[in-house]
This record gives structure tokens, C-alpha cells and sequence, in this order.
């Protein structure tokens, strides 16, 4: 027993040590029994546990563990052979089951561990999310105070109430110490401090707008910090005792009206800004952050838009203001107009009828006066009277004429006309004087030109009547030639008449009439004055009467007819032309026939009884000819007869007039007159009556009226003295004088 | 001058003394004024009528003086007619001499019919003559393509 020095002796088993072998076994035993059963029912409580099996081989592995521990138990005394087969088992299992449990984990416990990680991770997240958050809602809350601000801005048109309610809204969302908006003088070199939150009444401080500072923040959209000690940032004294808070300036464009263009927004290309300032509380540490930034960025944008919707709407109402003042005084002038031309036309047409009441007598008198026997000076002297009122009355014509013609209130009449009829007779008017100077006139008419036409025939007779009234009066000798045609189209347009456009038509035809005298001629220089109202050559207007006043007077008629006139000459001395085209209608060929005798009773001009049918009895082949001549060319049918059986023979009711020669010798008139009584018992039936004699005394009258004629003409007849027989016998059928 | 002015001249200045001598008076005006487009001849065709009517008459009147027993009336009744053409063409100077005649025939003064018949005839024949020539002018003016002066 002393001699083996390998191995311990056998010591007999203390008693102490293997009672707490056994009881640490025991607990041990305990512990691994129970810890399986924890697991389980933690496992069983938990849902997301995802190796169970690996729990199975866990729980295997203690229980077997455990087994082995309590198995134990049994060989601290002595045991027989079973229960060390038993022991042997158990430990042969749990070494199986641990080592597999042991390669297990290796596999296991990196996943494990990565669900750490991925925890970490997710905690990570949502620690971000919850970030992001913060931000949102912080953006979310700026959006919402920059739309109350809006909201408050735009509720309101007027620019004074927008500015403040932006700075009262500013100071409040931000909690600011002061705000105040700086605008652009009138001048644009200084901002005038105009609006403060906290001061009631700024007083108008001003800073030249050409400082560093406020150039920095005008070139630049965004809202820049600024040091409180510029000028624009020292409203006030100092209120906190350390330090004055952070100041951020902002533009505000004060957008022009003519910066809106439909189609283009306009860039912020506009020179006038005004200055937003803002002033964080002083002492307080604050800082301005981003989002408030960007919130004054917006605010001031939106306040941009506002002014310029106010600026907008006091510019349209300024305007519509001016324009309703406008309206009213443009009424009033139009107005006032009115009445002046309603007193006008009325002194006219008084002045008119006064006037022309006492020319009338004057000049109907002194006719008379002219009739009657007179000494040669006294005669003289009517004459002079005469001339003269008759100068007056022409002139008092004109003048009323052309005032009325000014203000447009004239209007042709239009009328269906003879016009070669216009021709002879201006001619008839003139041929006295131009024989008295011993001018020639002639006059060529073409062939083509209509025989009748439709227009204002008592407006073209003058026109004609003063312009070849002029070419005579202005020539001493020579002669005047008169030629009227019809313009074609190329010959319509002319050179000197730049602004006539002539548009011939179906119904229309262009006059076109030329006279040409051989007088003093015009200076180019004075043509322009000639159609100019009461302007006269000088040279002239000493010798000639008149008032200046025809050729303008014609130029309006002229024009009136959509046409021109003009005058050449080519010099002083060598005469001038006188041409003037006016449009006139063709009538129908239906209204030739209306050319009766009815309406036409008024006019005394170139009148004509187409298709009266008349019966001239003379027994003298000549007169005969002669009166049949003049009854034709003024239209009439005509038949002749030379004796009174042949007369009784063959009038009839179509005969609207008879003119009977009652100095036939051996043939009575005046029977014929009673047999024709007698024949057409009824007075509508019979016609008209006319004692053509040589005889103009009253005895024959007398004699003549009392047989029953309708009339008495006095041989020989002119063509003018027919006219107005057959004018007035018609009208009144019954003509007393025509001597 | 061209031809056809100087024609024109020609021929007012024609007219012109026969105004201012008497031979023509107003009425003739008034013919000319008869005359146009649709009776471009009127003026010829009743001075050719006057001239034929007053050589009839002169010839009757001739006729009747030469009788014995002279008929008064049918005197007066002749130069009634001619006073009356001539009056209806104008010839002023004939027609004056008519009116005396009559006179002369109311007084039934032979000699004073004789001696106004003679005149007559003179003026007869003095106013033809100026007449036709009027008319030759007027034709040699229309020839060289002018137009006749209306005046």
C-alpha cells in the first residue's frame, strides 16, 4: 500500500464530500429537468420561435443530461451491474445527443446572432422613420401656416390690409420680435420704411437702396440672414441685453402690370423689389431654421401676388373712374353740339325765311318798277337796285346753301331728268351775257350720252350753270366750248384726282363735262385756293361780284354726286379748263313713261309733255310748221290741221289741247271754239283751248274768253313761253295771261 | 386759227349783223333752238317753206294790184299771211313792211300798196339772199367737221 506511487491510495469515501456530491447532483439533476420545461413552455408562449426541432434536440440533450446527473446518484454506493448498464446508456445518449447539439449550434448560433443584427437594424429604422416624421409634420404645419397666411392675404384686395396681415400673420407663426416691409420710393433710389408690426406709426425712414446688403438680398430669391446691425435691421433700440436675435431679409418683386403676358409667366425680371425684414427675439438663442426660411420665401412670393391683384384692381377702377368721367363729359360736349347745331338750323332757318322774305319783295318790286315808265337815270337807278338785290339774294343762296351742305344736311333729290334738256337750257341762261361780250359757245354732246338720267338735275344745272358762268365771266374774248360724254373706266381715273375711285355699275353712268374758255387763265399756284370757300384771285376780286363761294359750293355738290372736279390752266393769259365728272343713274326704260306731267308741275326747268296729244290749227303754212316745231321738241304729238272743218273734223278727246289761229281771215276761231263747246259737253272730256294771235289787245282777249277759250298766247311764241303755257294750262287748266 | 374756228368765226359773225341789222330777229333764235338730234333740219326745211309761201304771195298780191277793180280785202288778206310767216321765222324787216302795207290797204291807197308791194319784194329778196348765204356758211362749217355755235 505505500509502494504504488501512481495513483492515489483508495481513500474510503468520505462521508462529507460525497453528501454534497449527491445533493449537487440532485439540484443539478433538477435544474436540467426543469430547464426543458421552460423552454417548452416559453416556446409554446412564443409564436415566431423558429428551430423548435433544435429545441427538441436541445431538450434531449438536458433531459439526457439530466438523466445521467440522476443516474449518478446511484453510484455513489455501491450498485449493481444494471444500473451501470443503465448509466452507460444514458451517458452514451447524451454524448450522442451533445454532440450533435454541439454541431448543431454551430450552424445555429450565426443566425442567431444575425437576428440581433437585424434587430439592431430595424431599431435603426424606425428611429429614422420617426425622424422623417418630425420633418413632415414640421412641412406639413409650415404648408399650413403658409396657407392661413395666404388665405388671410388673399381674403382682402386692399394692398394696406394685405401688408399688414402678413406681418401680423409672420410675426405670429414665427414668433417674431419685429417685422417690417421697406418699399421703393417714387424716385427708386431710397426704401422708405413703410409698414412695422410692433410701431403703430412708422416714421418714414429711408436708406439708399444702392447698399451692399440690400443688393445681396435683391439679387437673390431666396430669404438671406443678414447682421442686425444694418441699417434696414436697426429700427429700434436695443431691447434684450445681450444680443439682438438673428435678422433674415427677403424680396418681395413688386410685379408691374405689364409683366402679365398671356402666354408667358413673366421671369422676375422686374427692377422693383421691395425689403422684407424679420427679426427673431433678441436673448432668446433662437436660430432660424430652414423651414421657416423657406416659409418667409413663400409667404413673400404670395404677398408679390397679392399687391400686384391690388395694384390690378386700383388700376381698373382708377380706370373705370376716368372712364365714367370721360363718358359724362364726352355726353355733355355731344350735348351741348346738339343744341349748338339744333340753334344753329333754327337761326338758319329763321334767318332764312327773314332773309329771303325781303329780298323777295325788294326784287319783285323793283321788276315791276323796271315795267313801268321811268326817266333814264331813274331807270338807271331800278336797274342798280335790281342788280344788286339780285347779287344779295344769290348770295344769301349760297351761304345757306353751303352751310347746309357743311353739316352734311343737304341731300340730293333724285330725279329722272332730261339732260340734254340740262345743257340748253344753261346755255339759254347764258347766251345773253356771252353775246353782250361776244364770246362763242359751243356745245358738243355726245352721242352716246343718255337723253335721260337720274340725279339731282337742279344741283347739276348749277354746278354746269357756275362753271360755265365762271369760264364766261373770266373771258374777255374768245370763245367757250362746252362737250360732255360719258367716261369709260380707264379715262375715270386720274392723276390729279389721287383719292377718286370711281366703280361704274349697271345702273350708273359717269358724266364726264369739259369747258374750256380762252380767258385770263390761272396761276398754278392759285389752283389749289380755287375750290377754298370766299378765297378770290386778287386781280379779280375787285372787278367780279360774287362772293368766292360758287366753286366750293360746286365742289360739294360734286362730291355729293361721288365725283370730282378739278380746273387746269396752264397759265396766266392762256385760258383754263374746267372739268368735272359726276355719277348719275340710267332710269329705266319703264320710268320714261313716268315722265308726266303731274309732279313735274313744281320744277321750272327743262320740263317735257311726252306723248300730250295736241292739235294745232293755223291756216298759214309757216306759223303752222313753226308751232308744230315747238310743241314737238317739247314732246308733245302733234297734228295740224289748216281750216276749221278739217279741225271740227278731226278733234277728238284725245286732243288734250287745241291752239287754234284766230286771225284767220274768213276762217272764225271763235266758231270753232263754240262748236267744240258744243261737241264735248262735259268739261273733262274737252279739250284745252288756245287763241294763238298776233292781236294782243284786250278787245281780243276779251272776245277770246268769252267764246270760251282756256287761253290767249300772243305771237310769236318762244319755246320758253310754250313751256310755261302748257305747264300752267295743264296744272290750273285755265290760263288767263300769256303775253 | 384752224379752219374750222376761223369757219365758226366766219359764220357768228355772219349771224351777228344780220341780228344787228334787222334782217333777224328773236323768233329766228328761237327756231334754231327747235333744231335738234331728231329735227337736225328744222331750221332749213321752214325758211325753204317761208320762201316758197312768200314768192306764192308776192306773185298773188302782183296778180291782184294789176287788176282794175283792185279786191282790198284779198290784198290785206295776202299780206295778213305774209306777216304772219314772216313773223314766224323771224324776218323782222319784212314783216314790218307788212304791217304798213296793211295800212296802206285799209286807207285803200293804191299807190302806197304799189310802193310798199315793190319794197316788200326788195326786202323779200335781201333776206333770201342773206339767208341762203347763212346756210351755205353753216354747211361749209359742218363740212370741215365742226359743229354749229349756239349763242
Amino acid at each position: 500500500m505505500e509502494s504504488c506511487n501512481c495513483i492515489e491510495p483508495q481513500w474510503p469515501a468520505d462521508e462529507l464530500l460525497m453528501k454534497y456530491q449527491y445533493i449537487s447532483d440532485f439540484f443539478i439533476a433538477l435544474a436540467y429537468f426543469s430547464i426543458p420545461l421552460e423552454l417548452i413552455y416559453f416556446v409554446k408562449k412564443s409564436a415566431v420561435f423558429p428551430y423548435r426541432w433544435v429545441l427538441v434536440q436541445f431538450g434531449a440533450f438536458i433531459v439526457l443530461c439530466g438523466a445521467t446527473h440522476l443516474i449518478n446518484l446511484w453510484t455513489f454506493s455501491m450498485h449493481s451491474r444494471t444500473v451501470a448498464v443503465v448509466m452507460t446508456t444514458a451517458k452514451v445518449l447524451t454524448a450522442v445527443v451533445s454532440c450533435a447539439t454541439a454541431l448543431m449550434l454551430v450552424h445555429i448560433i450565426p443566425d442567431l446572432l444575425s437576428v440581433k443584427t437585424r434587430e439592431l437594424f430595424l431599431k435603426n429604422k424606425a428611429a429614422e422613420l420617426d425622424r422623417e416624421m418630425g420633418l413632415i409634420r414640421t412641412q406639413e404645419e409650415t404648408g399650413r401656416h403658409v396657407r392661413m397666411l395666404t388665405h388671410e392675404i388673399r381674403s382682402t384686395l386692399d394692398r394696406h390690409t394685405i401688408l399688414k396681415t402678413t406681418l401680423i400673420e409672420l410675426g405670429r407663426t414665427l414668433a417674431l420680435e419685429e417685422c417690417a416691409l421697406w418699399m421703393p420710393t417714387r424716385t427708386g433710389l431710397e426704401l422708405q420704411l413703410s409698414y412695422t408690426l410692433r410701431q403703430q406709426n412708422p416714421v418714414g425712414y429711408t436708406v439708399p437702396i444702392q447698399l451692399p446688403v440690400i443688393n445681396q438680398v435683391f439679387s437673390s430669391n431666396r430669404a438671406l440672414k443678414i447682421s442686425p446691425n444694418c441699417p434696414v435691421a436697426r429700427l429700434r433700440p436695443l431691447q434684450g441685453k445681450y444680443m439682438a436675435g438673428e435678422v433674415v431679409a427677403v424680396r418681395v418683386p413688386l410685379l408691374h402690370l405689364s409683366n402679365f403676358q398671356i402666354n408667358d409667366w413673366p421671369e422676375l425680371s422686374t427692377k422693383r423689389y421691395a425689403l422684407m425684414v424679420l427679426m427673431l427675439p433678441s436673448d432668446s438663442a433662437r436660430q432660424w431654421h430652414v423651414h421657416q426660411l423657406e416659409l418667409v420665401e413663400v409667404v413673400a412670393d404670395q404677398v408679390a401676388v397679392a399687391l400686384s391683384h391690388a395694384a390690378i384692381l386700383e388700376e381698373s377702377m382708377r380706370a373705370r373712374d376716368l372712364l365714367m368721367e370721360q363718358n359724362i363729359a364726352l355726353d355733355l360736349a355731344r350735348r351741348e353740339a346738339e343744341t349748338a347745331i339744333r340753334a344753329r338750323n333754327d337761326f338758319l332757318a329763321v334767318m332764312n325765311h327773314e332773309m329771303r322774305t325781303p329780298m323777295h319783295a325788294i326784287i319783285a318790286l323793283s321788276s315791276l318798277l323796271q315795267e313801268t315808265e321811268l326817266t333814264p337815270e331813274q331807270r338807271l337807278m331800278v336797274e342798280t337796285i335790281l342788280k344788286s338785290s339780285n347779287l344779295l339774294a344769290t348770295l344769301i343762296n349760297d351761304v345757306l346753301d353751303l352751310s347746309r351742305l357743311e353739316d352734311g344736311s343737304l341731300q340730293l333729290e333724285l330725279v329722272t331728268f332730261n339732260l340734254h334738256a340740262v345743257f340748253s337750257e344753261v346755255l339759254n341762261l347764258i347766251k345773253p351775257i356771252a353775246s353782250v361780250k361776244k364770246l362763242m359757245i359751243t356745245l358738243n354732246l355726245a352721242p352716246d350720252l343718255p337723253e335721260y338720267a337720274v340725279g339731282d338735275e337742279k344741283r347739276l344745272m348749277q354746278t354746269l350753270l357756275n362753271v360755265v358762268g365762271n369760264a364766261v365771266k373770266f373771258s374777255k374774248e374768245g370763245c367757250v366750248s362746252i362737250t360732255a360724254f360719258v367716261a369709260k373706266s380707264e379715262s375715270l381715273r386720274d392723276s390729279r384726282a389721287p383719292d377718286f375711285f370711281p366703280v361704274p355699275s349697271e345702273n350708273h353712268f359717269y358724266l364726264r363735262v369739259q369747258v374750256k374758255d380762252s380767258g385770263i387763265g390761272i396761276n398754278s399756284q392759285d389752283i389749289p385756293k380755287l375750290f377754298t370757300k370766299f378765297a378770290q384771285n386778287q386781280a379779280l376780286s375787285t372787278r367780279n361780284s360774287g362772293s368766292g363761294l360758287g366753286l366750293a359750293i360746286c365742289k360739294r355738290f360734286v362730291n355729293l354726286m361721288e365725283g370730282h372736279i378739278w380746273i387746269e390752266s396752264e397759265g396766266l393769259g392762256k385760258g383754263c379748263t374746267a372739268t368735272f365728272i359726276v355719277k348719275l343713274g340710267i332710269p329705266e326704260q319703264s320710268n320714261e313713261s313716268k315722265l308726266s306731267f303731274g309732279p313735274k308741275m313744281s320744277g321750272h326747268g327743262p320740263t317735257n309733255f311726252p306723248g300730250l296729244k295736241v292739235l294745232v290749227m293755223d291756216d298759214n303754212g309757216i306759223s303752222r310748221s313753226v308751232t308744230k316745231g315747238l310743241l314737238v321738241h317739247l314732246g308733245c304729238d302733234v297734228m295740224t290741221v289748216s281750216s276749221s272743218e278739217e279741225c271740227l273734223r278731226v278733234v277728238s278727246q284725245e286732243h288734250k289741247v287745241v291752239f287754234m289761229d284766230v286771225c284767220m281771215p274768213g276762217i272764225d276761231g271763235f266758231d270753232v271754239a263754240v262748236h267744240i263747246h258744243e261737241k264735248f259737253t262735259r268739261r273733262h272730256e274737252r279739250p284745252l283751248i288756245v287763241a294763238l294771235t298776233g292781236n294782243g289787245d284786250k278787245v281780243n282777249k276779251e272776245n277770246c274768253m268769252r267764246v270760251g277759250m282756256d287761253g290767249v298766247i300772243l305771237k310769236p311764241v318762244s319755246l320758253e313761253k310754250m313751256r310755261s303755257v302748257l305747264l300752267d294750262l295743264l296744272e290750273h287748266r285755265v290760263l288767263f295771261e300769256a303775253m | 386759227m384752224d379752219a374750222v374756228t376761223q369757219l365758226q368765226r366766219q359764220l357768228v359773225d355772219y349771224t351777228n349783223s344780220l341780228f344787228l341789222e334787222g334782217f333777224l330777229d328773236d323768233q329766228f333764235n328761237q327756231l334754231q333752238q327747235l333744231q335738234d338730234e331728231s329735227n337736225p333740219d328744222f331750221v332749213v326745211e321752214v325758211v325753204s317753206l317761208f320762201f316758197q309761201d312768200s314768192e306764192r304771195l308776192l306773185n298773188e298780191l302782183a296778180k291782184v294790184l294789176e287788176q282794175q277793180n283792185i279786191d282790198f280785202k284779198k290784198v290785206d288778206a295776202h299780206v295778213h299771211q305774209l306777216k304772219g310767216s314772216s313773223s314766224s321765222i323771224g324776218a323782222q324787216r319784212v314783216q314790218r313792211v307788212c304791217i304798213t302795207f296793211r295800212n296802206c290797204c285799209e286807207e285803200k291807197n293804191i299807190e302806197g300798196c304799189l310802193k310798199y308791194l315793190q319794197q316788200l319784194r326788195h326786202e323779200y329778196s335781201l333776206v333770201k339772199n342773206k339767208l341762203e348765204t347763212l346756210f351755205k356758211l353753216e354747211q361749209q362749217l359742218l363740212a370741215a367737221g365742226g359743229t354749229i355755235p349756239l349763242y
